[in-house]
């Protein structure tokens, strides 16, 4: 391709390993996120089990939310100094509940007895906190920070939704790692967590296209409507998954637990979908294009031969991780 | 204040903060190498058992400082858009590769390789256990050479251009080995040993001190006051070096760290006084004569350039000032420590090492954390030292920064103290609540191998 071509495709290209990073960081940080929203239902024995089927992971789960806003940063700077001013303070809140979570994380098995509780609840706050100020971010940014009460309400009801949606990661996680009581206690936390994820998730799709015209205009066309029409369609199929397998403890003890787990990243990945077909060719919706945004072409190509070499590599290795580790969690060890 | 000066505050918070824990375990992972190689090789004999305690001991610290690290560091990567959204605007096309580069090369390898490091043992082989430690070591110190190139960038600029006010990579080699990356990498790296060492040799002392050591405790504080007494020379000269190396490319500083506010041949070492920028002069000074050109130029009548040079274009005095004489008193005490502990530690070799003297012991506790005061010195007479520049000499720090209220900055500057503050006390809290009691669980295979199995 000439350099003309470079031009047009590597912004396209990076755009997609922003999104397809932020997609990682939303699935594995989300089951962990929502293991620390369910901690405050379990035992402090479960507390143990829940916090070591994590303990591995969390860290190179939230590496790719570095990587993720850090493509913004390097290969879309317009964007990502709008993006981040216009989102100040929940990126404030979201940033004090990871610092929060992740060093409770330590402390809680480091600590005096005595502190442990306290660390407990940091860690499960913390969770939260990230987890209200992530969808209260998604939700500004679909509406392109639209600051009016429409606007507002709907970052307030995305913020209010994810949790639920983390929760049922999380308990779909846990369906996974552990078993006996726990394992029966995730499979209620998911049913509870089961009709919110729904309703929200109806919602969140119906208000979409109203408060953004630009949305509206690419969903209610045909023959647009039918080709996307199997996105709705196997969201709704993946939610009865869910659904079935939670309500027949057989299928669960038969070892299908994986399928909730596996349906809820499925819808995961469908809802990203739909949004990356509603804001494209945007990265900030209505007011910049991913070529408006993007660096210039020769820092593109330095970083996408980095990326070419190393994101494989990356991948390859956190495969090899969860293979070290796949299987039941046991209660921690000697304080790690 | 305004949102510039708040923003900037901010931003020396988030980082003063973060610095603090990589600069432990950049080295702290290689000592933990070490323990990790002497108890290979040491199999099957008695020092075997004290080199696993030593090792699952510094291995809990290292993994509480590392979360700290982490989420810290997440911190900084959200700053640059939130409050200096001109910077990466401007800068982007360069300092963008470096840190991408940082993500994919260290970050990853880090993390993942973490995850085995602390809770593979049993899971994994010994020798991939082995590999994961070094991993996440040659992580950290990846993730060092990368961060510390991009910095570098910031203060000798080269190998760009500059087109419509946007700064163009021309010449990445250059710009990846500018010409103070050599010398600000080697001193950070010679800085954490350093604060490594005297943090696993002043909790060893508390240790011997309140009767909690074991041989693990022993092995660590040899080793670690082996390490200091050979690196804190060897820091002394790279220092030097560096000093040079920014007399040649950022002179205003140098004015700045000597406190010479006119240019002058033969100009005097100011030891101690209290820079006056309103006068322009050092009140009660404390002078040897000549000695600062001897120094720098290595000639007693050497002519050095003094602040009148760069109006309005040299740092603040005073942080630079102080913070030059902070971290050189504390580098001078680290040499004075390390060479008597290491004399007196050799001397005894074959005895107890609770018979050491108190004093030592108590010396040796008191500056548990001296690294992390000579190390915050030093950024600060770097990175004041560069201002009014972001980039040196080319973009100034109040073109990137966001127009946000000052009460909203106010807000979260506030929040971030209140949780860094707390973070700390947490800290050095734990650590001395470890050191206190140190449970030492089933060394080796803490547990046997499942096997893997479909879930």
């Amino acid at each position: 391709m000439d350099a003309l071509n470079w031009a047009t495709a590597l912004p396209l290209i990076f755009m997609a390993v922003m999104g397809l990073a932020l997609l990682a960081y939303v699935i594995l940080d989300g089951y962990d996120l929502g293991v620390g929203i369910l901690l405050p239902f379990a035992t402090d024995a479960e507390k143990d089990v829940m916090v070591s089927s994590i303990g591995p992971f969390w860290d190179a789960n939230e590496t790719w939310l570095v990587l993720g806003v850090g493509v913004l940063l390097i290969c879309f700077p317009t964007a990502h100094g709008v993006v981040l001013s216009a989102l100040y303070l929940p990126v404030a809140v979201m940033l004090v509940g990871l610092i929060l979570r992740g060093v409770a994380f330590d402390f809680r098995v480091k600590a005096r007895d005595s502190h442990k509780t306290t660390w407990n609840r940091l860690f499960a706050a913390g969770s939260l906190a990230t987890t209200l100020a992530q969808g209260w971010m998604l939700g500004a940014y679909i509406t392109g920070f639209q600051n009016d009460t429409w606007g507002l309400l709907f970052s307030a009801g995305i913020a209010i939704t994810l949790p639920a949606a983390y929760a049922m990661l999380g308990a779909g996680w846990l369906l996974m790692k552990t078993d006996g009581d726990l394992q029966r206690k995730a499979a209620r936390w998911g049913q509870g967590a089961l009709w919110p994820m729904g309703f929200a998730l109806m919602g969140i799709s119906l208000a979409t296209p109203l408060v953004s015209p630009t949305v509206f205009a690419k969903w209610f066309v045909l023959p647009e409507l039918f080709a996307l029409l199997p996105i709705p369609l196997a969201c709704v199929a993946a939610f009865f998954a869910i659904r079935h397998v939670l309500a027949t403890p057989r299928v669960v003890q038969a070892g299908y637990g994986w399928i909730v787990f596996g349906a809820t990243v499925l819808i995961f990945v469908l809802a990203f979908l739909g949004l990356a077909y509603s804001i494209y060719p945007y990265i900030v919706i209505d007011r910049l294009t991913v070529w408006q945004a993007a660096s210039a072409t020769e820092s593109l190509v330095v970083i996408g031969i980095g990326v070419a070499i190393t994101l494989p590599a990356i991948i390859a290795y956190t495969i090899f991780m969860y293979r070290v580790f796949w299987g039941k969690a046991r209660e921690l060890t000697y304080g790690l | 204040m305004d949102a510039f000066t708040l923003s900037r505050i901010q931003f020396a918070a988030n980082i003063s903060f973060h610095i603090l824990f990589p600069t432990i375990t950049i080295a702290l992972c290689w000592f933990l190498v070490f323990f990790r190689l002497r108890h290979t090789a040491t199999r099957g004999t008695p020092a075997a058992l004290g080199w696993e305690q030593a090792y699952y001991f510094w291995t809990k610290v290292f993994a509480l400082t590392f979360a700290l690290g982490v989420v810290s560091g997440i911190t900084m990567s959200f700053q640059f858009g939130t409050n200096w959204p001109g910077f990466m605007e401007r800068v982007g096309n360069i300092a963008g590769p470096l840190l991408g580069y940082e993500v994919l090369t260290a970050f990853f390898l880090e993390a993942t390789f973490l995850g085995i490091m602390l809770f593979g043992r049993g899971r994994v082989s010994e020798r991939m256990h082995l590999v994961a430690t070094l991993m996440v070591a040659f992580g950290t110190t990846l993730s060092a050479f990368w961060i510390l190139s991009l910095n570098s960038w910031m203060q000798t600029p080269v190998g760009y251009e500059i087109i419509d006010g946007k700064f163009h990579a021309v010449d990445w080699l250059a710009i990846v080995f500018n010409p103070s990356f050599p010398y600000r990498l080697s001193h950070k790296l010679l800085a954490s040993a350093l604060t490594a060492g005297f943090l696993i040799a002043g909790v060893s002392a508390w240790q011997l001190i309140k009767g909690t050591a074991n041989e693990g405790t022993r092995k660590a504080l040899r080793t670690a006051i082996t390490a200091v007494a050979v690196v804190i020379p060897l820091q002394i000269f790279m220092g030097d070096l560096h000093g040079l190396n920014t007399l040649e490319h950022q002179p205003a500083k140098i004015a700045a760290i000597e406190g010479i506010w006119h240019t002058e041949k033969g100009a005097p070492l100011t030891l101690f006084g209290l820079p006056n920028e309103k006068e322009g002069r050092t009140d009660y000074a404390l002078q040897i004569p000549k000695a600062a050109s001897l120094i720098l130029a290595h000639d007693s009548d050497a002519e050095l350039k003094g602040l009148n040079e760069f109006p309005g274009a040299h740092p603040p005095v005073a942080p630079v000032f102080w913070g030059f004489r902070v971290m050189v008193g504390v580098g001078l005490l680290m040499l004075a420590v390390a060479w008597v502990g290491a004399f007196v530690l050799y001397r005894r070799r074959k005895q107890d090492l609770a018979t050491l003297p108190r004093p030592l012991l108590y010396t040796l506790v008191g500056m548990a954390f001296s690294g992390w005061v000579a190390t915050l010195a030093g950024w600060y007479v770097t990175e004041i030292g560069r201002q009014p520049y972001l980039v040196y000499g080319l973009f100034k720090t109040a073109d990137a920064v966001a127009p946000h209220a000052p009460a909203m900055v106010a807000s979260t500057l506030a929040a971030y103290l209140i949780v860094y503050g707390l973070l700390l006390v947490a800290y050095v809290g734990v650590i001395k609540y470890m050191a206190e009691h140190p449970a030492m669980p089933t060394p080796a295979a803490p547990h046997p191998a499942p096997a893997p199995r479909a879930v």
